[in-house]
């Protein structure tokens, strides 16, 4: 498409096994990640602005567990 | 419409009947049944000769899984026999639900019609390997069956049997393949899929084996054979383990869309029914006395029928500290894998034990519902959801019973244990294996 949307077709999502809780993301992103009481992270299920995917992948990248990625909506 | 009436059973076999109004029972045999007798009862095993025949049949019959999901069968067989090279199936017999024994039963008066079902759709699916998981070991009864099998040359492909650990989470489908695999039966975080990658890599179909039960039947009849019980939109019959306000435990096949107080106590010894075991719902009395035993109708009160679990709760017991009971097990029975259940369960099982006692702290039930929503969606498998569905249709079915323990008073009169608990909590993750 060459019009710009307001949202990429990426998600941010997290495998619950694999993350230990380290908090690196919401720290990274706030805009789309919280912690929980227990420091695990509640990522926004809504698609990932453009504005925003910069931070998102530097978020992935930072994750230390590899918990975190950003997936094609619709797709795991 | 079509009553199906338990008929008096000795409650030690666990065994049940109904009267055999609209082709009723299909799979549950009054007395187990040799090869022989199989045989001639249902006639030979109709291989179709090539992978793929069968599913279409399956499509049309509406058959869906068995083991509490109600997924449509054809499309795992579909997706599995899409694939090429070697495929696996197995029969999932696992049962982990302590509340369950209709697959237990199945397993011991009709084994062979589950070992048709497995061979059926291993054709059905192309796959050259099949495996048996079983919550008790192999019995005596499924031993026979096959031995009387090879020696007649019945099956294109030997079954391994593989026992489940006495965990809840044992049968879930990734846990079974993880098992397989020679890990401890944990889930998995999906996907890939089992289907696309489950045993040694290998695409699996996992099947609960009354689910394979029914489709070995269908093989042979046809789907609108099946579909002549049942509703349009849930076919067929299933299996349930009924349990009724004085404790007795029935195996009752039961066409689906039965009405469920034909099935269970509706009277005033019963306070609310659980529908779907220890992850299904508490329905209140007399409000869900019309329903019926299909999730066209359960949706409606937020249920599912699960793998059949249905239990009349009696009156004289406290409803409060009977899900407190369960839901502690629940906590302990997570897998420990994902940090939201990890942590969120053992709070709530605190909180609603906290709520089953006299004068809960007045924050007990604004905790309760923030931790139910922070672990709901967020676990590999749906033991956290699951496990929410339970405590929020308790905090809602038994709300007069916790304002009355907030007053210091309870209004059971027989403080039994009901719903049954596997005996001894786990003690260590050897268990998994």
């Amino acid at each position: 498409m060459a019009q710009t949307t307001q949202a990429t077709d990426q998600v941010l999502r997290v495998n619950p096994i694999n993350c230990t809780g380290h908090g690196v993301c919401a720290e990274l992103l706030p805009e789309l990640i919280s912690v929980d009481e227990w420091g695990y992270p509640i990522v926004d299920p809504r698609p990932v602005p453009p504005a925003l995917e910069r931070d998102a992948r530097r978020a992935v990248a930072a994750c230390p567990a590899l918990a975190l990625k950003l997936a094609r909506r619709g797709i795991g | 419409m079509t009553t199906t009436m338990p008929m008096p059973t000795n409650p030690a076999s666990q065994a049940g009947r109904i009267a055999s109004t609209a082709g009723l029972p299909r799979l549950l045999l009054a007395a187990p049944e040799d090869l022989r007798g199989h045989l001639a009862r249902y006639g030979p095993v109709p291989f179709r000769g090539m992978p793929g025949m069968l599913i279409d049949d399956i499509e049309a019959s509406g058959l869906t899984g068995r083991g509490g999901a109600a997924f449509p069968v054809y499309r795992k067989l579909a997706v599995v026999a899409r694939r090429r090279g070697r495929k696996v199936v197995v029969a999932n017999g696992g049962e982990s639900e302590p509340a369950s024994h209709k697959d237990e039963l199945l397993l011991r008066v009709a084994p062979n019609l589950v070992l048709d079902g497995l061979q059926l759709a291993a054709e059905a699916v192309g796959a050259s390997e099949a495996h048996l998981y079983l919550h008790s070991g192999p019995t005596p009864a499924i031993l026979a069956a096959l031995s009387d099998r090879a020696v007649m040359g019945l099956d294109p492909l030997p079954v391994t049997i593989t026992q489940a650990p006495p965990r809840f989470l044992a049968g879930q489908e990734s846990a079974l393949v993880n098992r397989l695999n020679g890990r401890p039966a944990l889930p998995s975080f999906q996907p890939p899929r089992v289907t696309e990658r489950g045993l040694g890599g290998a695409p699996t179909l996992v099947q609960n084996v009354e689910t394979l039960a029914h489709l070995a039947l269908i093989a042979r009849y046809g789907p609108r054979w099946f579909r002549a019980v049942g509703t349009s939109a849930e076919p067929g019959s299933m299996l349930t383990t009924v349990y009724a306000p004085n404790g007795r435990c029935q195996i009752i096949e039961a066409e689906i869309g039965a009405p469920l107080h034909t099935l269970l106590s509706g009277e005033a010894d019963t306070q609310a029914w659980l529908i779907g075991g220890y992850h299904g719902s508490w329905l209140p009395m007399p409000d869900a006395v019309g329903l019926t035993l299909d999730n066209e109708s359960l949706r409606r009160f937020g249920a599912a029928a699960g793998a059949g679990v249905l239990v009349a709760f009696p009156s004289d017991r406290c409803g409060v500290a009977e899900s407190a009971r369960v839901v502690s097990y629940l906590a302990a029975e997570s897998a420990g894998q994902c940090g939201p259940c990890l942590n969120g369960l053992p709070r709530i099982a605190a909180g609603l034990t906290e709520l089953a006692g006299p004068r809960a702290g007045r924050q007990v039930r604004a905790d309760l519902e923030r931790w139910a929503g922070l672990v709901t969606g967020r676990g590999a498998c749906n033991h956290p959801d699951g496990t929410v569905r339970f405590v929020r249709s308790a905090l809602t079915v038994f709300a007069p019973e916790i304002s009355r323990h907030a007053q210091g008073r309870c209004s059971a009169t027989n403080r039994t244990p009901f719903l049954p608990l596997p005996d001894g909590m786990p003690t260590s993750d050897d268990d998994w294996n």
